[in-house]
């Protein structure tokens, strides 16, 4: 995450509770932001598996589309089936680019008069941009400016935001609804970033801190920081935009393909269509998988990815220790020819390679509430 | 911890005769978070007081440890192999880096002792 050193961070509605908590504030995508708070990486790591973490994830961009079709609007810019979705219901997509790289990925849920659309902090003035572009004439595009973001996961978080929220055991994985949570107007949706069963609750601004108060005052809940947030989405096997996916990376090397739906592939009308369905057709040259070394060294981003001969292959897009696996695990791009799970790789940390194995995602089962 | 020397960069050394043993301050641990792994120089590396000898990796990053003084790698804490998170339990105790033979003991004598470096970290918070 590139930081530009000559504009001041911004703070989300919640930065006084994070300082109060005793968290470490860092600066991300613009923000200051915990990374970690007393507890540490890997006791919140732990915690959000075995109970329930909330996180504050409000430097994402919310963002509003209203028109007279937004579904179908918002598919000239990505492969996802928007306008199969029946209200309420969401998808994870991409915003793909003429080469077929991906600009961003995101979470489009449909409302009855609306979509409500998630994209990542660093792209979100990007994307809006893009959007207001893409879709202007169709449909109009909104920054929630207004609204925090916060995520409650875990085994827990469903029984935890049950006592606030009676409405929210109704929701299944990818589903969304407006409810009030401990008497607070809010659009809950149950989805994450952890792996974990788990919510995403957009909230007033200038009600964040009540319902932080709210949460974090259960005995289940501990506050987890962008340091646990990482750990955890990367034992799930998901992609971080900027690092596991970029505008060089296209959605079937990134192994994304099940997000761009059937019809899309019939129809096109994407960005990039012409690359994407091709390569869907012929088979990519390259793909994204999980890496585990052995023994306890991690493996960073950056690292170049060997084949038995010792000749780079590729490179560690995202890497690190997995608290609950109990060791390092990489992500990383291979040519397909290496990419079989339990296919042989070395990956080079400090002039040493490392042996290492591909190994199937998610290094850790999901463990979503389907319903 | 009299006789405990500390450097900028937040490495303890003490001295027992012509041998140091090195390890991470309390403040440095603590900066770090959970250790996860530690890569040790290799018993009879010749090191150079400043120069880089070990590697602590925590959940989040990597870091690296430099030698506070000069001088052959005599032993090495093995049992943080199995056991990183002694680096966080007890910095000064068991979680000790290595020992060198220090071939310029006047070297010590820049860096700061106990009370001058709580003042100097003091001083970065």
């Amino acid at each position: 995450m590139q930081e530009q050193s000559d504009t001041p961070l911004k703070r989300t509605p919640l930065y006084d509770q994070h300082v109060a908590c005793g968290a470490k504030m860092v600066p991300f995508a613009g923000y200051e932001m915990p990374v970690q708070y007393p507890l540490g990486i890997m006791a919140e790591h732990r915690h959000t598996r075995a109970q329930a973490g909330l996180f504050d994830v409000s430097h994402m961009g919310q963002v509003r589309v209203t028109g007279a079709d937004p579904a179908r609007a918002i598919e000239s810019l990505v492969p996802g089936d928007i306008q199969a979705l029946a209200p309420g219901r969401m998808r994870y997509t991409l915003f793909t680019n003429e080469t077929g790289g991906i600009l961003d990925d995101l979470i489009v849920t449909r409302r009855a008069d609306d979509l409500f659309v998630v994209v990542n902090a660093d792209c979100k003035e990007q994307d809006f941009a893009h959007m207001q572009a893409g879709m202007a004439g169709d449909a109009t595009v909104e920054m929630l400016d207004d609204r925090a973001l916060l995520a409650l996961q875990g085994p827990a978080a469903a029984a935890v935001l049950a006592r606030h929220a009676p409405d929210s055991g109704s929701l299944v994985f990818m589903s969304a609804a407006a409810m009030p949570v401990a008497g607070i107007d809010c659009f809950v949706t149950r989805s994450g970033y952890t792996g974990e069963d788990g919510f995403e609750i957009s909230v007033p601004a200038d009600r964040a801190a009540d319902l932080f108060g709210v949460l974090t005052g259960e005995a289940e809940v501990e506050p987890i920081g962008l340091g646990a947030r990482d750990s955890l989405r990367l034992e799930a096997g998901l992609c971080l935009y900027g690092h596991d996916i970029d505008t060089t990376t296209t959605p079937v090397e990134a192994g994304l393909s099940w997000a761009i739906n059937k019809r899309r592939r019939e129809e096109g009308g994407f960005p990039g269509a012409d690359v994407i369905l091709k390569q869907l057709a012929d088979g990519p040259s390259r793909r994204r998988v999980g890496i585990r070394p052995e023994g306890r060294a991690p493996a960073r981003e950056g690292a170049d990815i060997v084949d038995k001969d010792g000749a780079v292959v590729g490179k560690v897009t995202s890497g690190g220790f997995g608290p609950t696996v109990e060791g390092p695990i990489a992500m990383g791009y291979v040519p397909v020819a290496l990419a079989a799970p339990g296919t042989p790789v070395g990956l080079v940390v400090r002039g040493r390679t490392l042996t290492a194995e591909v190994v199937k995602t998610p290094f850790v089962a999901q463990r979503y509430a389907k319903g | 911890m009299s006789g405990t020397k500390f450097t900028e960069d937040h490495e303890w050394i003490s001295v027992d005769g012509d041998v140091g043993t090195v390890g991470i301050s309390d403040y440095a641990q603590e900066q770090l978070g959970d250790v996860v792994f530690v890569e040790l120089p290799e018993v009879g590396r010749q090191l150079e007081k400043g120069g880089e000898a070990a590697v602590v990796e925590s959940v989040k990053a990597a870091s690296e440890i430099y030698a506070p003084a000069s001088g052959e790698v005599t032993e090495i804490n093995d049992s943080l192999e199995d056991a990183p998170a002694t680096v966080n339990q007890s910095p000064f105790g068991d979680g000790w880096f290595f020992k060198i033979k220090l071939s310029d003991p006047d070297e010590l004598d820049a860096l700061m002792d106990e009370a001058a470096y709580k003042s100097f970290v003091e001083g970065l918070e």
